[in-house]
C-alpha cells in the first residue's frame, strides 16, 4: 500500500499542463454533467479540463461519486457531456451526432466495464468474436483469449467462468479490435490479488505493446503505480494530478 | 453466421416454448388464410377457366314457345355475341334404387356435336349418336348418386308414358357447377339429374319441332347486359318469355359465387383475430427480451454496435418467429385447402380442379404477418434502440409499486399478502393485464363463434324443416290446374292431408330496382307451410296483399303500406299493383307470400292451383310414390326428408370438421396467451420467488401468487370473451345476410359452456407447464445471477 502511494504534487488544479510537446489525443475542456432526476439536478462533473495523450497511461482515482465512471463514459463516447467539449484527434465527440460517436466506439474505443457485462448466451471466444467481427485489423479471438491467459476456456460460456476469468475474457474482448483507446472502469473491483494483477499485467502490456492509450478507473491507489500520470477527481472536478517518474509494473504491485 | 446470429439462435432456444407458443398462434392465422385464399383463388381460376373454354352463356331466359326463327332475330341484337335456343323441361323420373320418384331436367343437344355455348365436358362414355332417339347423357352428380354410367337405364315419364332413356354418356355443364334445383336450398344429387338428349327426338316428345323454351346468349365485350335484357324481353314476350336473367340470377353461378365470397370473407376476417394475439404476445415477448437484455444491449451498442445493428437482430429474432409462423400455417394451410378442395370438387362439378397453392398467397400471408409482428414489437425494438448505453449499465431500479384501488375497498384483514402481491402487480400493468384479458377472451370468443355457425344452422334447420314446412313432401303439376286435381291428389294412397298452393314467377319492381322471384299463394288457415317470423310466431297472411321477405323489402326498398309493381312472367304477362302489406324475416331465399284466393283474384283466374303440400303416412309411402310416378299430370315431388338428409350430409362434411379446427385453434390462442403470461411473470419475478422460498413458502405458495394472478386474468376473460364471441357472432350473421340464406342469431348455451370449459382447461395446461418450472426453480442459480 505505502509504496505506491501517489504524491498529490501542490498547485495541480487541473490536468492539461502536462508538460507534453506533441498535441494531446483527446482534449476536453469545460465538461459538465448534470443529471436532472425529477426535480433534483445532480451535478456529477463541474467543469473537467484534460488532456490525453497518445500511449498514455492514466489511474483515475477518486471517491465514490466523484464522477469518475461519468468522466470514462464522456471519454469513451457512451455519454454525452451536458456542457463542454471533447476531441479525439479531429473527431469531435459534443457534436450530437450519435452516428459519429457509435462509429468513433467501434473504430477506436476498447472498453472494459466493472461488471465484465459478457453476453451470457456467448461463450468467451464469441464475445471475443462479437468485437473482431465489426472492427477493421483485429486480432484474432484466439490470440487475444491467449493474451489473457485463457487458450483453454475458450468454449465456456460466462456461467461456467470465475469472476476474474470472466474480467479476463472482458479484456481480451476490449483489447482485441487494437482499439487506439482502452478504458477500464474498475477492471479488478471484484477480483482478488493475484487476479487482480493478472488482469493489471494484460492491461499494461497491451498499452506497451500496442501503444493503447489507456485510462483505468480505481479504488486501489495501490495500482497508480502503474500510469504515466494519476488524475484525482472529487466532487466533479480534477483535484489533482501526479506524473509517476517511473512506472511500476503490474506483477510487482501488492495490495 | 455472425456471432450475434448465433446469441440470436440461443436467445431462441432459451424462450423456445413461448417462440413456439407464437408460431402456433401465427400458424393458425396463417393456414386459415392460405386455406381460404389458395382454395377461393383455384376456384376462381377453374370457374375462369371452364366457363371460357366451354363458352358459358352470360344471359338466359324461359320461354314456353317460340319459332326458332326467332333466335335470328335475337342475334340481331346490338351486342349479342352468340345464341343458343334449345328445349328444357322437368319430368318426373322413375329411378331403379330410389322409391320416390325424382326430377329430370331434360335438355335438347344437337345430334352432332356442335361448339356453341354451355358446352358440355364428356366425362365417360360417348357423345349420343344421331338418329337413335333414346339417347341421353346425363350429370356426373346424378350418375354418381345412382352409380349410373354408360348403359345404365333411367325410366322417366315423358308427356304422360313412361319411356326408358339409355344413358350413353356422363357430362358436365357450366350451368351446372352446382347442380341445384330451382327452390331448393341444397342439392340432392339422388333426385334431381339433368339429361341431355338429341333434338329431335325431345322436339318429337314435347311437340316442340321447329321450336324451342329456352335460350342463352353470349354478349360482346362491352354491351350493356341490362339493355340487351330489356330488348330480348321485349323480343320473347309474345312467346311467353318468363324474363331474361344474366350470370347473377343463374342458380349454379349464384350459389358458387356466395361460396366464393364466404371463403374470401373466412379468409380475411378469422386470421386478423389470430394475427393480432400473435402480435400481442410477440409485443409482451419482446418487451420483456429488450428489458432483460438491457446491459447486453447496452454493451453491444458501448462497442460501436449500430443502431441500425441492434434493430436487425431483433427483427431478426421476431422475422425468424414469423417465417415459422408463416411456414408451419402455409404447410398446414396448404394441407386444409387440399382437404376442403375435395370437398368442393365433390359439390362443384369442374372438368378439372385441383388444389393449387398460389406463389402469391404465401407472400401475402407472409406480408400480413410480418406487418402484424411489426405493429407489436415496434415499440419494443424501438426502445432497445433508445437504450442510452451509459444508462443501461447502471442497474434498473427498482419496480416502484403502490397500494392498488381495489385494496382501498377490500379490508386488509380479506386479502392475503399473496393476495396483495397479486393485486399490486395487477394494479401496476393495468394496461398489459387488459391485453392479457383480451388474449384469452379472444379464445373463448373464436370458439363461441366457430360453433355458433352450427347452432345456427342447427336452428335453421328446425326452423325451416319442422316449423315452417310441416309437410311431408310438396309436388307441382304440369301446368297450373283446376282445383279439382287436388281432390285426385287428395284420396292417393297415404295422403293425410292435402294443401293446395298457387305459385307464379313475377319481377317485382320498385323504382329503378327489381327483383325475380315467385309468389306462393298458401291456403287460408294452412297448416302444412306455416310463414313464421323469427321469433317462430306464427304470422297471418294478409287479406289481399302481399307479404316480403324482410331481407327483399330491404333489396327493393320497400315498406309496409308500399305499392310494388309486379310483372306476371306467366300467361299474358300482365303488370299489377299490389300493396305490400306486412313483412316476415325468415331465412331462406327471397320469399313472396299472399292467400291464394288472393292471388288467384289477382291473376283473374279461378281457384286454380301450381301443386300441393302433402303429409303422408310413412307406412304408405310406397304406395303413393309409385301412384306419383305414374301421374302425368305430377311434374315433380320434393321430399322434405331427402333435402334433410343431404343437408345434414353437406353440414357434417363441412361445418363439424371445421369445428374441430377451430376448437383446436382457440386451444392454441388460450395456451398461447396464459403460458406467454405465465412464463413472463415467472421470469421478471424469480428471483422474487426464490426469495419468498429461501424465507420459508413452500411451493404451493409460491406457485399460488403467479398462478393466481392468471386465474384471475382467466376468470375476467370469460365473461369478456362470451360477450365478444356473440358480438362476432353478430358480425357472422350480419356477413351471411345475403339473398340466399339469412342464418339466425342463436347461440346455444353449450356452445358458451364450451367455449369457457376449452379455454379453462388450456389455462390449466399451460399453469401446470407453468408449475413444474417453478418447482424446478434453482434458488441459488437464480439468486446469484444479476438480471
Ligand atoms: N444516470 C444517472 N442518473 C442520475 N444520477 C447519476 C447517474 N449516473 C451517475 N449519477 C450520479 O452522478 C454522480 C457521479 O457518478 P459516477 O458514477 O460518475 O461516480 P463514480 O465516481 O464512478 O463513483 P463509483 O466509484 O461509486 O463508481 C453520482 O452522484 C451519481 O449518483
Ligand atoms: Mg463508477
Amino acid at each position: 500500500m505505502t509504496r505506491a502511494e501517489p504524491e498529490i504534487g501542490p498547485g495541480t488544479k487541473g490536468a492539461t499542463d502536462a508538460g507534453e510537446a506533441r498535441a494531446p489525443e483527446f482534449q476536453a475542456r469545460g465538461i459538465t454533467r448534470v443529471y436532472r432526476i425529477g426535480e433534483v439536478e445532480v451535478h456529477a462533473l463541474r467543469g473537467v479540463d484534460l488532456d490525453l495523450f497518445e500511449g498514455e497511461f492514466i489511474v483515475l482515482l477518486g471517491p465514490s461519486g466523484s464522477g469518475k465512471s461519468t468522466l470514462l463514459n464522456i471519454l469513451g463516447g457512451l455519454d454525452g457531456p451536458t456542457s463542454g467539449t471533447v476531441r479525439f484527434r479531429n473527431h469531435n465527440l459534443t457534436s450530437g451526432d450519435e452516428a459519429a460517436l457509435t462509429l468513433y466506439r467501434r473504430e477506436h474505443v476498447g472498453f472494459v466495464f466493472q461488471f465484465y457485462n459478457l453476453i451470457p448466451s456467448l461463450t468467451a471466444r464469441e464475445n471475443v468474436a462479437l468485437v473482431t467481427e465489426i472492427a477493421a485489423s483485429p486480432m484474432s479471438p484466439e490470440d487475444a483469449l491467449a493474451l489473457v491467459g485463457l487458450s483453454g476456456r475458450m468454449d465456456h460460456f460466462p456461467s461456467q467462468l470465475s469472476g476474474g476469468e470472466q474480467q479476463r475474457v472482458a479484456i481480451a474482448r476490449a483489447v482485441a479490435k487494437r482499439p487506439d483507446v482502452l478504458l477500464c472502469d474498475e477492471p479488478t473491483g471484484a477480483l482478488d490479488v493475484k487476479t487482480g494483477i493478472l488482469v493489471l499485467d494484460v492491461i499494461d502490456r497491451v498499452n506497451r505493446e500496442l501503444g493503447t492509450t489507456t485510462a483505468v478507473i480505481t479504488h486501489n491507489a495501490a495500482i497508480s503505480a502503474m500510469a504515466d500520470r494519476v488524475i484525482t477527481l472529487s466532487d466533479g472536478r480534477v483535484s489533482g494530478m501526479h506524473r509517476n517518474e517511473r512506472k511500476a509494473s503490474a506483477n510487482t504491485l501488492t495490495w | 453466421m455472425t456471432v450475434l446470429d448465433r446469441k440470436l439462435i440461443r436467445d431462441l432456444l432459451q424462450l423456445k416454448g413461448q417462440a413456439t407458443a407464437i408460431v402456433l398462434v401465427l400458424a393458425c392465422g396463417v393456414a386459415t388464410f392460405v386455406m381460404s385464399l389458395a382454395t377461393l383463388r383455384s376456384l376462381e381460376l377453374t370457374q375462369e377457366t371452364y366457363y371460357e373454354q366451354f363458352r358459358f352463356a352470360q344471359v338466359f331466359a324461359h320461354l314456353k314457345r317460340a319459332p326458332k326463327a326467332l333466335a335470328e332475330r335475337i342475334a340481331e341484337i346490338p351486342g349479342v355475341d352468340r345464341v343458343q335456343v334449345r328445349t328444357a323441361v322437368e319430368v318426373t323420373l322413375d329411378v331403379a334404387d330410389l322409391a320416390e320418384p325424382a326430377v329430370g331436367r331434360l335438355i335438347s343437344i344437337p345430334e352432332r356435336p356442335t361448339p356453341g355455348l354451355n358446352d358440355l365436358y364428356l366425362r365417360k362414355g360417348r357423345t349420343i349418336e344421331p338418329g337413335r332417339r333414346g339417347e341421353i347423357l346425363i350429370n356426373e352428380s346424378f350418375a354418381d348418386a345412382h352409380k349410373l354410367g354408360p348403359g345404365g337405364r333411367v325410366a322417366a315419364i315423358i308427356n304422360g308414358r313412361r319411356q326408358i332413356l339409355e344413358v350413353v354418356g356422363v357430362a358436365l355443364s357450366p350451368e351446372y357447377v352446382y347442380p341445384i334445383r330451382e327452390g331448393d336450398i341444397i342439392p340432392d344429387d339422388e333426385r334431381f339429374g339433368v339429361f341431355w338428349m338429341g333434338e329431335p327426338g325431345l322436339a318429337d316428345a314435347f311437340d316442340m319441332e321447329g321450336a324451342f323454351n329456352d335460350l342463352a346468349l353470349t354478349l360482346e365485350p362491352g354491351a350493356s347486359e341490362a339493355e340487351i335484357i330489356q330488348r330480348l324481353d321485349r323480343l320473347i314476350e309474345p312467346y311467353g318469355g318468363l324474363g331474361a336473367f344474366g350470370r347473377d340470377d343463374q342458380l349454379s353461378h349464384k350459389f358458387v359465387t356466395n361460396e366464393l365470397r364466404e371463403l374470401r370473407g373466412v379468409g380475411l376476417a378469422v386470421p386478423f383475430i389470430f394475427l393480432a394475439v400473435g402480435a400481442f404476445l410477440l409485443n409482451i415477448v419482446l418487451s420483456r427480451l429488450v428489458a432483460a437484455q438491457r446491459e447486453q444491449i447496452a454493451t453491444l451498442k458501448a462497442f460501436g454496435y449500430t443502431d441500425g445493428e441492434i434493430r436487425r437482430h431483433f427483427l431478426k429474432f421476431v422475422g425468424l418467429i414469423v417465417a415459422a409462423g408463416v411456414g408451419l400455417g402455409t404447410a398446414v394451410g396448404a394441407w386444409m385447402g387440399w382437404g376442403i378442395s375435395g370437398f368442393y370438387a365433390r359439390f362443384f362439378r369442374f372438368p378439372v380442379f385441383r388444389f393449387r397453392l398460389d406463389p402469391s398467397v404465401v407472400l401475402l400471408a407472409l406480408a400480413i404477418s410480418a406487418s402484424a409482428a411489426m405493429i407489436g414489437t415496434l415499440a419494443a425494438i424501438r426502445r432497445a434502440i433508445r437504450l442510452q448505453p451509459a444508462e443501461a449499465m447502471r442497474p434498473e431500479p427498482p419496480a416502484s409499486y403502490r397500494p392498488t384501488s381495489i385494496e382501498r375497498w377490500v379490508p386488509r384483514t380479506l386479502v392475503s399478502p399473496a393476495g396483495r402481491m397479486i393485486l399490486r402487480r395487477l394494479g401496476r400493468e393495468p394496461f398489459k393485464a387488459f391485453l392479457s384479458v383480451l388474449g384469452i377472451a379472444l379464445s373463448v370468443a373464436v370458439l363461441v363463434v366457430g360453433n355458433y355457425t352450427a347452432d345456427a344452422v342447427d336452428d335453421l334447420m328446425d326452423f325451416q324443416f319442422h316449423e315452417v314446412q310441416r309437410h311431408d313432401l310438396s309436388l307441382t303439376f304440369v301446368e297450373p290446374t283446376s282445383a279439382r286435381a287436388i281432390s285426385e291428389v287428395r284420396h292417393l294412397p297415404g295422403v293425410i292431408r292435402c294443401e293446395p298452393f298457387r305459385a307464379v314467377a313475377v319481377r317485382l319492381r320498385s323504382g329503378h330496382r327489381t327483383r325475380r322471384a315467385g309468389i306462393l299463394g298458401l291456403e287460408p288457415g294452412t297448416r302444412l307451410y306455416r310463414p313464421l317470423d323469427a321469433s317462430r310466431r306464427e304470422v297471418s297472411l294478409p287479406e289481399r296483399g302481399l307479404m316480403l321477405s324482410t331481407k327483399l323489402a330491404e333489396i327493393l326498398h320497400v315498406q309496409v303500406g308500399d305499392l310494388l309493381t309486379i310483372e306476371v312472367l306467366e300467361a299474358e304477362r300482365r303488370v299489377y299493383r299490389v300493396p305490400v302489406e306486412s313483412l316476415v324475416s325468415d331465412y331462406e331465399g327471397l320469399s313472396v307470400y299472399m292467400r291464394r284466393p288472393a292471388l288467384n283474384r289477382l291473376l283473374r283466374e279461378g281457384p286454380t292451383v301450381s301443386g300441393a303440400f302433402l303429409s303422408v303416412d310413412s307406412a304408405r309411402s310406397a304406395e303413393l310414390y309409385s301412384r306419383l310416378k305414374a301421374t302425368p299430370r305430377v311434374a315433380s315431388v320434393s321430399l322434405k326428408r331427402a333435402m334433410l338428409e343431404s343437408f345434414r350430409r353437406i353440414i357434417a362434411e363441412s361445418l363439424l370438421k371445421m369445428q374441430s379446427f377451430v376448437a383446436a385453434f382457440a386451444a392454441i390462442i388460450a395456451f398461447g396467451v396464459v403460458y406467454n403470461g405465465a412464463r413472463i411473470s415467472l421470469a421478471e419475478r424469480s428471483r422474487e420467488l426464490a426469495t419468498l422460498r429461501v424465507i420459508g413458502f413452500t411451493r404451493g405458495e409460491v406457485s399460488a401468487i403467479l398462478l393466481g394472478e392468471l386465474a384471475i386474468l382467466t376468470l375476467i376473460a370469460l365473461p369478456v370473451g362470451l360477450a365478444i364471441g356473440a358480438g362476432f357472432a353478430a358480425m357472422t350473421t350480419q356477413f351471411y345476410d345475403t339473398e340466399l340464406f339469412r342464418i339466425p342469431m342463436v347461440i346455444y348455451p353449450t356452445t358458451f359452456a364450451m367455449g369457457a370449459l376449452v379455454t379453462i382447461v388450456s389455462a390449466i395446461a399451460s399453469g401446470w407447464v407453468v408449475r413444474r418450472r417453478i418447482d424446478e426453480l434453482d434458488l441459488i442459480a437464480v439468486l446469484k445471477t444479476k438480471e
